[in-house]
């Protein structure tokens, strides 16, 4: 990376976690309770939802990532923007207003209505953390590798850099989620929101401005990118497919992946439960759906514009492929824009992990501590929060060492793409057969969701994107197999059982998820 | 699992919480009932075999499966049509933009109309579910 001398961007990340901390401080105060704790108190509205959602949404992978996957693989990259944005309709066609109506904290509240609550709510629970914590570590080795090459100077003595902006990522998680809750959470994911809808505006126009806002200059440029390949110099056209995937069942498994594992993202999930109604769920989907779509096509101008306008060979130089974004801003721009535009992607990494946190130690209290181990009362008031609040501490220390451990050059998109492919094979099936098929039962719900938990995990380990020297399973992503399995093992687990307290329970989950009768409303204040 | 010697992080000892505790023997409100607790309370059934129920079921089924059904084959066509019919999809149309980037751009503009669809259903569907729910409460 270029020399910067200044402390800007210090200056910058300062700013914005003494404002997040303000946020948490008042937050602190309002978390009394398990709803309020856990759901915000059912209080946030429509359009802060909507920009917590994005902001919970647009993680590390999507700034840096796929702005350094279009810069180096062109329209193979944007593909990853378009599977983002399309997501949003199988969250809001199929999802977001059942589980408002029919459930109260977390995704497994909605399987365990009709179904044996405590091995449904355990083995969801166990999924929830996979998926969690791949999301989580994918997330904090970011954060390190960002962090310490934006501020080279920063590291605790008798540390690396890496390791202790680890650290200090994961405290200030811990801090937000431990005390501040749902409501801080969501409140530091809308102001990241704002911050990086503003950053990427910014950035596209001054891409724009050196082409003199002409589109079809824009364009023309990207049709002869010289970089170096493995093979020596190559000339490429980047808005041509099939630059990274040269197999098309490569593109339709990732596909799948985006299209499915968004609507089964616990963390994505668990938002929902912050509105008052299932009317306010369904108009936050439709706020991140023009809040993400919007950013994801500004991906085109800094994505393909960091291609045209540095090259992915100055970029490989200069701190490699997930470094495209802030490259760009401190060519195009002055220094400041540069710590701003880093300060943002620091703000969107921290942003994530709370929610990814929050979502995780949720899920253990209420499902696991509470429910299966507990029968579902709480042995003294206040109990539930408190163990949330310690396995948020938990977590969060456990996901630090394991990145520490990891190391700067572990792949994050690898992870991310496996989060997404678990909540595809394991939750969605899970989640759609409970609310739509009367017949489904437990039988079918275990089934589905260690078919589809199993299959995944073990796909990707033996897959290129594993360790395997010689990969058994050959493509990258693998949604195209197991989330049909994870389909079918719900399928074939039902028909093999009988249970018909399950379907009598079915008018119960159909009247409440239709139609919002004794979903739990706001709080009073 | 249970420590009772940990400081309760909780800035308010003993705060109001929806899970019922052990042993509290007044009645509890509405919202925090279990769902055993509430069974006998209203008759599902009753309502689920409601004939502005069924109805409601179905015009929302009427939109919500052909809706889901186009979004999934319109997005699938995407990766289907780039990774099978390269030379195709690399037609410029417009300049040096090629009919793979506007398909792709196309992608965005059929999720926002069709977001802009489904809310419009939905309010149909909320006024049917308020009458439903009156006359529920009226009887």
């Amino acid at each position: 990376m270029p020399e910067h001398k200044d402390n800007t961007a210090l200056y910058m990340f300062v700013a914005f976690v003494a404002a997040t901390l303000v946020i948490t401080y008042f937050s602190a105060k309002r978390s009394k309770g398990s709803s309020a704790y856990f759901a915000a108190g059912r209080r946030i509205t429509g359009w802060q939802n909507g920009l917590a959602v994005a902001g919970d949404y647009m993680s590390a992978a999507s700034f840096l990532g796929i702005a350094g996957m279009i810069a180096f693989s062109g329209y193979d990259g944007f593909l990853y923007s378009v599977g983002f944005l399309v997501a949003y309709l199988t969250v809001l066609f199929l999802v977001a207003e059942p589980l408002r109506n029919a459930g109260k904290y977390t995704m497994a509240d909605v399987l365990a209505y009709r179904l044996k609550p405590r091995p449904v709510r355990a083995l969801a629970s166990l999924s929830t953390l996979t998926v969690s914590s791949f999301y989580m570590v994918a997330q904090m080795v970011g954060a390190g590798a960002l962090v310490s090459k934006l501020l080279p100077g920063f590291s605790v003595p008798g540390l690396t850099g890496f390791s202790s902006s680890v650290i200090c990522v994961g405290i200030l998680m811990i801090v937000y989620v431990v005390f501040g809750g749902m409501l801080a959470t969501t409140w530091v994911q809308i102001t990241k929101a704002i911050l990086l809808m503003s950053g990427s505006v910014l950035l596209s126009i001054l891409v724009m401005k050196e082409f003199h806002f002409s589109f079809g200059e824009f364009f023309h440029s990207l049709t002869s990118i010289h970089y170096t390949g493995p093979k020596g110099p190559v000339t490429a056209n980047f808005l041509q497919p099939g630059l990274k995937y040269k197999n098309p069942l490569d593109v339709i498994s990732l596909g799948m992946a985006l299209l499915f594992g968004t609507a089964g993202l616990p963390h994505i999930l668990i938002r929902f439960y912050t509105v008052p109604d299932a009317k306010t769920a369904r108009s936050s989907v439709i706020w991140a759906m023009a809040l993400i779509g919007v950013f994801y096509i500004m991906t085109t101008f800094f994505g393909f514009g960091a291609a045209s306008l540095l090259g992915p060979d100055y970029i490989t130089a200069n701190g490699g492929t997930n470094m495209s974004a802030p490259l760009l801003a401190q060519k195009l721009g002055t220094d400041v824009f540069f710590a701003f535009i880093s300060a943002v992607a620091f703000a969107t990494i921290l942003a994530v992990v709370a929610g990814l946190t929050i979502s995780a130690s949720t899920s253990f209290a209420h499902d696991f501590y509470t429910n299966v181990l507990y029968y579902g009362k709480e042995a003294r008031p206040g109990q539930e929060v408190k163990v949330a609040r310690i396995t948020a501490f938990i977590v969060g220390a456990l996901s630090i060492s394991i990145a520490i451990i990891l190391g700067p050059t572990y792949n994050v998109a690898y992870l991310v793409g496996l989060a997404f492919a678990v909540a595809a094979s394991a939750n969605l099936p899970a989640i759609v057969f409970s609310i739509f098929w009367k017949r489904f039962n437990t039988a079918g719900a275990m089934c589905g969701l260690g078919t589809g938990l199993l299959s995944s995990i073990v796909l990707i380990l033996i897959s290129p994107a594993g360790k395997l020297a010689h990969p058994l399973f050959p493509l990258e992503n693998p949604g195209i197999v197991s989330i049909p399995l994870g389909f079918l093992g719900a399928v074939i687990g039902t028909l093999l059982s009988h249970e018909p307290e399950a379907e009598s329970r079915f008018a119960e989950l159909a009247v409440r998820s239709n139609t919002g009768l004794g979903a739990e409303k706001a709080t009073e204040h | 699992m249970d420590s009772p010697n940990l400081e309760d992080l909780t800035p308010v000892v003993g705060a109001q919480t929806d899970v019922a505790p052990l042993g509290r023997d007044h009645s509890k409100p509405a919202h925090e009932l279990t769902a055993a607790e509430e069974a006998g309370r209203t008759d599902w059934e009753a309502i689920a075999a409601m004939e502005e129920f069924k109805q409601l079921l179905s015009t929302k089924a009427r939109f919500i499966i052909p809706g889901t059904i186009f979004f999934v084959v319109y997005y699938f066509a995407l990766p289907v049509l780039v990774g099978y019919f390269r030379p195709l999809m690399e037609t410029k149309v417009i300049g040096d933009v090629n009919l793979a980037y506007l398909f792709a751009l196309s992608q965005f503009a059929m999720a926002w109309i069709l977001a802009a669809l489904y809310v419009k259903a939905a309010a149909g569907w909320d006024k049917k579910v308020a009458d439903l729910l009156s006359k529920i409460s009226k009887r």
